[in-house]
Formats: C-alpha cells, sequence, structure tokens
C-alpha cells in the first residue's frame, strides 16, 4: 500500500490518527488494517466503488459507527468505549450527510443555532449572529427564516454546511454532498466547499467529482473492498495510477 | 443559483369566472358529475326527512314546565326536568353553596390552556407558569383544604367527574406515553423489557378489568389503615390505560423519523435528551397528532365507565334520573340527548383544535 506523506508540511500536527482499524457489520469485514494520518489543514479525498467501506470509514472519525479493532485518535483523544464525552469530540468535528439531514421543523437560521444555543451554551442574539455570519458565507442570508422544505436542494446543502461550520469545527466530513443534487445544484456546492478548502480547513471528503478533487485536494485515497487500494496526489493519482483496480475505477467514472 | 427571472406576466388572465367564486366551489363540489348530483339531491333529501322532525321533537313541540313526568303531555321531548336536575347532571353531589368552585376551576381552565395551546398570547411567561400550577390550583378548588372546605371526591358526580377524571388524563398520558414509547426503544434491556412489558400487559386487558382491580383488589394488598382516595385509584387506573396505547401512537412517529436526523443530531454534539427534546420529538409527535387526539377523544369517552364502579358521572345522573319514580319512562331519549350534546362539544373541539395545530405545524407551506 502507497503511503505518501511528502506533501505534508512537516510542522503541521496530526489531527486525525488511523491505526489498524478494522470494522465488521455482523460477519461482513467492512473495513479492514486501515490506517491514515491527516495533518491540520490537509484536504483529502476518499472515492471507490459503493459497498467500498469510504462512508464507514469517515462515519468511524465522529463514531457514528464504533469500530471494533484498531485505534482512532481525533484531536488527541482516542474514540473508545470508555470515553465519557463523545459529545464534545463530535461539536469539534463537522459533518455534511448526503440527504443533508436538516431538521425540517426549523427554520434554515434555527437549524444553524440549534447546536450553538445547547451545546456551545452560547445566548440566543449571539448565536444568531454567528449563524448569519456563516450563511452569508455560503451566500444564502436571504433564505434565513425558511424551512428546508422550501429550499432547493442545493441551498439546503449550503444551510447544512452552514450549520456545520456555526461549530467552528477543527476538522469537516463531507459524506457525498453532491450525490443527492440536480446537475445544475452541485456547483454552487462545490463552490462553497472550494472556499471552504481556501480558509485552511481540514477535510475529509467522500466524493466522486473528480474536478473538485483536482482543484483542492492534497491527497486522493481509493478504497475498494474495506482497503485502501492506493493513495497519491491527485496529479500522479488521475494521470498515473499504480493498481489495475484504480485504473479500471477511473476509467468508468471518467468515461462520459 | 439565481435563476434569471423571466417576466411573462402580460400573458396571464384571470380564470373563467365559472371556476371561482361561489359558482365555481359549488360546481366543484356538489356538481362534478352524474354520480356527485345524485348523491347532493340524496343527502339533501335525507337531511329533509331527518332534521325537520327532530327539530319539532326537541324544540318546537317540546314541554319545558313541569314539576313530574306527568306533567309532559305534548309528543316531542320533555325537558321540564331540566330545571331541577341540571345541577345534578352537572356537578352531581357537589354542595351547592361551593358550586362556585367548580365554576372557577373551569373557568380558570381557559387560560390555563391556552397558555399551552397557543404562541403569541400576551404575558406568556407567565401564562406558562400559570399553565403549570393549574392542576394544583384546580386540586385546592375542588378539594378544599388551606382554609376552603373541605369535600370529599366521592361527592364528584355529573360531567364534572368526567372533566376531571379526562383532563388528568390527558395532561398525565401524554408525558407518561412519551417516555414508555422512547423506554421501548432503548438500548438498555431492563428498561426496554420494562415498557415492553407495561404496554402490552394494559393493551391486552379491558379498562373496565382494571378498573375493578383499582377499586375492590388493590385494597386486598394494600394495608388496611392506608385508604388511597376512589377517584384518584379510578385517575390512575384511566391514565395508565391511555398511557400504553399513546406510548404505541408515538412509537409511530417516532419510527417515521429518519435515522439522519438522530445522526445529524449526534454529529453536531448534542446529547441523547437534547436530539430528543429538540430534534426528534417535536417531528414525531407533529406526525402522531391524529393518534394522539384519536387516544384523547377515546380517554374522554371512556370516563363514562365509572358509573360501573359505582360513580356517578354524567351518564350515571341520566340512570338515576330514569329510573326515578317521578320522571320514569318519560326521559330516556332526552337525558342521554343531553349528555351527547355535553361529550360532542369537548371532544368536538378537541378534534378542532388538533385540525388546527396541524396546519400551524406544517413546515412545507409556501
Amino acid at each position: 500500500m502507497a503511503r505518501s506523506k511528502k506533501n505534508q508540511p512537516k510542522t503541521a500536527k496530526n489531527v486525525i490518527e488511523i491505526t489498524a482499524l478494522n470494522k465488521w457489520f455482523g460477519n461482513f469485514h467492512v473495513l479492514q488494517d486501515i490506517d491514515l494520518t491527516v495533518s491540520q489543514g490537509e484536504k483529502i479525498i476518499i472515492c471507490g466503488p459503493s459497498g467500498s467501506g469510504k462512508s464507514t470509514l469517515i462515519r468511524c472519525i465522529n463514531r457514528l459507527e464504533e469500530h471494533q479493532e484498531g485505534s482512532i485518535i481525533v484531536n488527541g483523544t482516542e474514540l473508545s468505549h470508555d470515553l465519557k464525552d463523545i459529545d464534545a469530540v463530535r461539536s469539534e468535528v463537522g459533518m455534511v450527510f448526503q440527504s443533508f439531514n436538516l431538521f425540517p421543523h426549523l427554520t434554515a437560521l434555527e437549524n444553524c443555532t440549534l447546536a450553538l444555543i445547547w451545546v456551545r451554551k452560547k445566548p440566543k442574539a449571539e448565536a444568531e449572529a454567528v449563524a448569519m455570519e456563516y450563511l452569508e458565507r455560503v451566500k444564502i442570508p436571504e433564505q434565513a427564516q425558511k424551512y428546508p422544505g422550501q429550499l432547493s436542494g442545493g441551498q439546503q446543502q449550503r444551510v447544512a454546511i452552514a450549520r456545520s461550520l456555526c461549530m467552528n469545527p477543527k476538522i469537516m466530513l463531507f459524506d457525498e454532498p453532491t450525490s443527492a443534487l440536480d446537475p445544475e445544484m452541485i456547483k454552487e456546492v462545490l463552490d462553497t466547499m472550494i472556499e471552504l478548502a481556501e480558509t485552511g480547513m481540514t477535510m475529509l471528503c467522500v466524493t466522486h467529482e473528480m474536478g473538485f478533487a483536482k482543484t483542492v485536494a492534497d491527497r486522493v485515497i481509493f478504497m475498494d473492498e474495506g482497503q485502501i487500494v492506493e493513495e497519491n496526489e491527485p496529479n500522479k493519482f488521475f494521470t498515473k495510477p499504480k493498481h489495475e483496480r484504480t485504473k479500471l475505477f477511473l476509467s468508468q467514472i471518467l468515461a462520459h | 443559483m439565481n435563476t434569471t427571472n423571466l417576466n411573462y406576466s402580460g400573458k396571464s388572465r384571470p380564470p373563467p369566472a365559472n371556476t371561482v367564486g361561489i359558482v365555481g366551489w359549488v360546481r366543484a363540489n356538489l356538481f362534478s358529475g352524474p354520480l356527485n348530483t345524485f348523491l347532493t339531491f340524496f343527502s339533501c333529501y335525507l337531511l329533509w326527512l331527518i332534521i325537520p322532525p327532530l327539530l319539532d321533537w326537541t324544540v318546537f313541540s317540546a314541554d319545558f314546565t313541569g314539576n313530574v313526568g306527568r306533567d309532559c303531555t305534548t309528543e316531542g321531548a320533555c325537558w321540564a326536568w331540566l330545571d331541577q336536575r341540571i345541577a345534578q347532571f352537572l356537578y352531581g353531589f357537589y354542595p351547592a353553596e361551593a358550586y362556585w368552585r367548580v365554576n372557577l376551576t373551569i373557568l380558570l381552565l381557559f387560560p390555563a390552556l391556552a397558555y399551552v395551546l397557543f404562541d403569541n398570547l400576551p404575558f406568556s411567561a407567565y401564562g406558562r407558569w400559570f399553565s403549570v400550577a393549574y392542576p394544583f390550583i384546580a386540586a385546592f378548588l375542588l378539594v378544599g383544604g388551606f382554609g376552603l372546605t373541605g369535600i370529599t371526591t366521592d361527592k364528584f358526580g355529573g360531567f364534572m367527574l368526567n372533566l376531571v377524571a379526562g383532563l388528568s388524563g390527558i395532561i398525565l398520558s401524554l408525558p407518561i406515553g412519551i417516555l414508555l414509547a422512547l423506554g421501548r426503544q432503548s438500548k438498555l434491556p431492563a428498561i426496554r423489557i420494562l415498557s415492553v412489558t407495561f404496554i402490552e400487559f394494559i393493551r391486552g386487558v379491558p379498562l373496565i378489568t382494571l378498573l375493578f382491580v383499582a377499586v375492590i383488589i388493590l385494597q386486598l394488598f394494600l394495608p388496611p389503615d392506608v385508604s388511597l382516595d376512589q377517584l384518584v385509584r379510578v385517575m390512575i387506573m384511566i391514565t395508565l390505560f391511555a398511557s400504553a396505547y399513546m406510548a404505541e401512537v408515538i412509537r409511530g412517529g417516532l419510527q417515521a423519523i429518519p435515522n439522519g436526523q438522530y445522526e445529524a443530531g449526534q454529529a453536531m454534539g448534542l446529547s441523547y435528551w437534547q436530539s430528543m427534546r429538540l430534534i426528534i420529538l417535536p417531528q414525531a409527535l407533529k406526525i402522531s397528532i391524529p393518534g394522539i387526539v384519536n387516544t384523547f377523544i377515546g380517554l374522554f369517552k371512556d370516563t363514562t365507565l365509572v358509573i360501573i364502579i359505582g360513580l356517578f358521572d354524567i351518564l350515571g345522573q341520566a340512570r338515576v334520573l330514569q329510573t326515578n319514580p317521578d320522571w320514569m319512562g318519560k326521559v330516556d331519549h332526552e337525558t342521554f340527548l343531553l349528555a351527547a350534546i355535553f361529550f360532542f362539544i369537548i371532544c368536538f373541539s378537541i378534534s378542532r383544535y388538533s385540525i388546527n395545530l396541524e396546519k400551524r405545524l406544517d413546515t412545507n407551506r409556501e
């Protein structure tokens, strides 16, 4: 397995350290001996065929899935059964889902302020100010008072990104953020993510948007059957893939 | 992404006159086809058959004066008893000089309910506290103590008894039902098994059986010097009975919430109870409104079963009057009709409010 770390700055500290990670769903060995280190500010794209374990991998990082073997250290805290305060770790890790998962009974603004008020214990006015700031950053401040059901898919996903950013996370996880969107909505979400990347955020992104990968990624990781098959900087990954499996995958998704 | 706002307004015209307004409504709803036209006329015919005789019997040909059943001589209804007996239908054997306490309790119920049911009322911060305090105020007014003359609960009767048992059941069964529904989904086996056992046991036993257990059998297990108030026992049993049904209604709502909602809450660092209170329950309860209201209405009507264990609610009072020698054979329909009207007013109000609430909570409206 290739594990190139040459484009990580020597000074940056590691915010995620995954060693010998194994996970099973029943008898199905979904993650097999995964090693992955992410340093601060790195952008990592994870791709692979469906069922390859890429979503499960990033869901392990904020412990939406529990792993059985190996260790995951996030911001210096090891995720384990003994961990009393998983909520504290989670509040430092933002997550954007394929299906947005906005709260339909709350307005866009209330979606953003909810965790600020209840987890960060900020007063309502202050929380709203922070939320409006991020809604402006994703360019939809005028939709603040609308309910998710009244927004387009792209707008909903941008609210979801703003909602995560409000918590001022150190790491952002994206689980196929554009897969549920109409083609004309994909660009607005990717633009938002590119802008976020430019601010120096640490990002792990499961996506098949290869143009986006070339633009922002420091490393591209290709997974298949629960293993990391190949890992490289985007230029080399796309032009000179080492493994036959990677070549096949790339030829399929870049074919049209 | 902003789409360019193209202006086509020059081409838009008002709809044809016969598709809007009263004419449009009549066409769409009453005469939209041969079958519907037939049904409209048939319904009108049925109404014409039923309504005039009903009005004639209840009002125009009815007797309103008299002291005993024999005074009612016309073909119509006999309402002469209302004058002397309406108080018993409403208050049971509650002392007449204390009726004001019941009236005041019911009067205070309106603001207490309003502050729970409606937003945007003046002084809502204080109003909510009043709503919380209301059950205690009500208990104090009805039972007495602390300066008010004590009145034992065996004096409670008539529609007031239905209201006391029904409202306390409604107020308590919702939170207990929520806890049972969450307990049934719990990851902790002890809590889950306890919840499932309770729900399945209560649902598997008729309410009448539970009421008998409460009144007769429970006493066998209690120490002889401990006596739990009869009405309190009934209230507990009605509440537990409704809670079990409530739990299943709410479980249905909980299951309709996509897993992503739980995960989004977790991913933001919300605790289990925060997620439940802020994200899951508001949505689950909204979905469950029809079922919850169904349970409320069923519970309220079930309060008439207390007649079986010797409490005289409004139906009990009707039976008393029907077997009274002065009125026997004259008031069978009238007394039941009066009871039906009282129940209908309350149940229909609950139903209308729930429809209003569902509309208000609908966040998909444009």
